[in-house]
């Protein structure tokens, strides 16, 4: 596999013509050109240039506040929900630019669903209509339809046979894993091409982190994933592509940037990057 | 020399032990103060309860001995039959109930509107000065809220709202039928839900404000509206706080007698309609109790204070129940 590294540093040019990627035959890819995210006039991050693979796991890693989840958060306009926060450059979900001028953001973030940290469930809901209200947002009413959507999305985030006696329960009595796999299957039901993972296993047991791991794998053929993680071992175990962000302390502030991304394998192996090197060998971090 | 910086040091040690062992001595000693005392306060609280309840239970022995549960559902405050005096409170209730009704349902669903407003869509530079705003409504003495109702808002609706509406729909409802009067029911239910209004709004806003972000960014992830997020996750999951906030301001309206005393009419005979003057229990204790002829009279006013505890009471204990009922079915 030929790995097009698009590594942006500030010793490099900074604009890259924002050319259409070539579409794939299987599966949706990210495109990410020149992004910048912002906090009012803070830029979080240096220009960034990644190509995400369709139908591939690929993970994000680096030490905090390098702007990882802040670039996670840009690929499905989640960050322009934080106030004062805005972003510059593109990125192209196959050949569509999600943030072309007239793009509805909340069909984007159909599109490309997301998984938080924390096991983020309705509170107030059961598990069933947990599952269904993606679908009940977006129009669908039937009740055949959505029982067939929550069943078919359950099997999928492989929660179906701890829950198909109890879909009326309140979905905060399932256990944390348990509820990050009802978060996987609220995402699976809106059918979105793209899901995006938060550090998904960070407030999670070794137990409960596998089946998730094994459930990423299981989604890979058929979805395009990608998964921030602390996590140096789960982006071994699941990931093909690693990107790795460091924090870059030069003049006043302190702002992440895009050192390395490569096949995992080629990433843990033969570090190309000096502060990759430190990073996953455990000298900083 | 070194024996003597060894007795030093097992000097030290004693002293500093000593010490330790005083610090710890009054920090226990605190502890259990500090919980007496908070005990007694605490007792004090449920104290004055039971002290009220002895006193109306205990005051009103006359009047419930002479008229039992009719006194309930008389109409008339006051008639005479064969030279005996005989009370009832049913215009009390009627109004008191009728006039916080209404002053709940006007007030509700714009508090529970404006506390949403402030909490989740308001731009950040106007937020400090609508709260602020809305605090002061609150802080406003009611009896001015009832000077303005008199002068102002009472002619207005008279002339604009109540004798047109009462001369078309209230030909056929007999809640809305005329003759309007001077001052009436509903009005004094408008002003009511005006002094209401802050206590619900604010109290919304802080509920609504502490649902955890975890909450919304779920739903915007599904592709969510912002009205979708206040609908489908944020109220919900602050539900049993708004509720709160409207038994409290309901709370207000029952007992509130200033502003009701100023609007209502003070009539004491029952009228179906809303733009007739009526009287409330508060009103009516606060009216007649300073002029009371007789033991029987005070006897039956206090029968009244009782009856109002009693509906106040019952309607924390529903609110209650409700609020734990919807807990229980969807957490």
């Amino acid at each position: 596999m030929v790995s097009v590294v698009s590594v942006m540093n500030g010793e490099q040019p900074a604009k890259q013509p924002a050319a259409a990627p070539v579409g794939h035959a299987r599966g949706h890819s990210l495109t990410v050109r020149n992004l910048v995210p912002f906090y009012g006039k803070r830029q979080a991050v240096r220009p960034v240039n990644l190509d995400i693979p369709p139908c591939q796991i690929t993970a994000i890693i680096g030490p905090s506040g390098c702007g990882k989840s802040t670039m996670l958060r840009c690929l499905n306009r989640m960050h322009e929900m934080v106030a004062q926060a805005r972003v510059e450059g593109t990125v192209w979900l196959d050949h569509e630019d999600i943030y072309a001028a007239g793009v509805d953001p909340r069909l984007v973030r159909r599109k490309i669903g997301m998984v938080f940290q924390h096991p983020a469930v309705l509170h107030t809901r059961s598990i069933y209509e947990n599952v269904a209200i993606g679908p009940r947002m977006s129009g669908i009413t039937r009740r055949r339809e959505l029982d067939d959507l929550v069943e078919h999305s359950l099997h999928q985030a492989a929660l179906w046979h701890e829950v198909q006696d109890r879909l009326k329960h309140p979905a905060r009595m399932l256990s944390g894993g348990q509820q990050q796999r009802l978060s996987i299957a609220r995402t699976l039901a809106i059918a979105p091409d793209v899901i995006l993972f938060d550090e998904p296993c960070a407030a999670l047991d070794p137990i409960a982190t596998s089946k998730i791991e094994e459930l990423l794998v299981a989604l890979r053929s058929d979805y395009t994933l990608v998964i921030v993680t602390h996590n140096l071992q789960q982006a071994v175990r699941i990931s093909d592509r690693t990107a790795v962000f460091m924090i870059d302390r030069d003049a006043k502030d302190y702002i992440g940037s895009l050192v390395e991304v490569n096949d995992t394998a080629e990433v843990f192996s033969n570090p190309q990057d000096p502060r990759t090197q430190d990073y996953i060998s455990g000298r900083v971090g | 020399m070194r024996v003597e910086s060894i007795r030093l040091l097992i000097e030290t040690k004693a002293v500093r032990n000593r010490i330790l062992q005083q610090v710890y001595r009054r920090i226990h000693y605190g502890d259990t103060v500090f919980w007496l005392i908070t005990l007694v306060f605490a007792l004090v609280v449920v104290g004055m309860i039971g002290a009220i309840l002895f006193v109306t239970l205990y005051g009103s022995a006359m009047a419930r001995e002479q008229f039992g549960w009719g006194f309930l559902t008389n109409p008339r405050w006051y008639h005479e039959q064969d030279g005996v005096p005989i009370y009832g409170a049913w215009p009390a209730v009627y109004g008191t109930l009728a006039s916080s009704t209404i002053a709940v349902l006007l007030a509700g669903p714009i508090g529970i509107g404006s506390g949403v407003f402030l909490a989740e869509l308001c731009p950040p530079w106007l937020r400090m000065p609508l709260s602020v705003l809305i605090e002061l409504l609150a802080a406003i003495p009611s009896v001015i809220f009832g000077l303005w109702g008199v002068l102002v808002l009472a002619p207005l609706f008279e002339r604009h709202i109540a004798i047109p509406v009462s001369r078309t729909i209230g030909t056929t409802v007999p809640l809305l039928e005329g003759p309007v009067s001077k001052g009436g029911v509903m009005i004094a239910g408008m002003v009511l839900a005006l002094m209401i209004l802050p206590t619900i709004a604010a109290i919304t806003r802080d509920v609504v404000a502490v649902v955890p972000n975890s909450q919304r960014e779920l739903l915007f992830s599904l592709g969510a509206t912002r009205w979708q997020v206040i609908w489908l996750a944020v109220l919900p999951y602050a539900f049993a706080g708004v509720i709160g906030g409207v038994m409290l301001g309901l709370g207000r309206a029952l007992g509130e007698t200033m502003a009701a005393v100023m609007l209502i009419g003070n009539r004491t005979t029952v009228s179906l309609s809303l733009f007739a003057s009526g009287t409330t229990s508060a009103a009516l204790i606060a009216t007649q109790l300073p002029n009371r002829e007789d033991a029987l009279h005070e006897s039956a006013l206090i029968y009244l204070a009782l009856i109002l505890f009693a509906i106040t009471f019952t309607v924390n204990a529903l609110a209650r129940l409700l609020v734990w009922r919807i807990a229980a079915s969807t957490r």
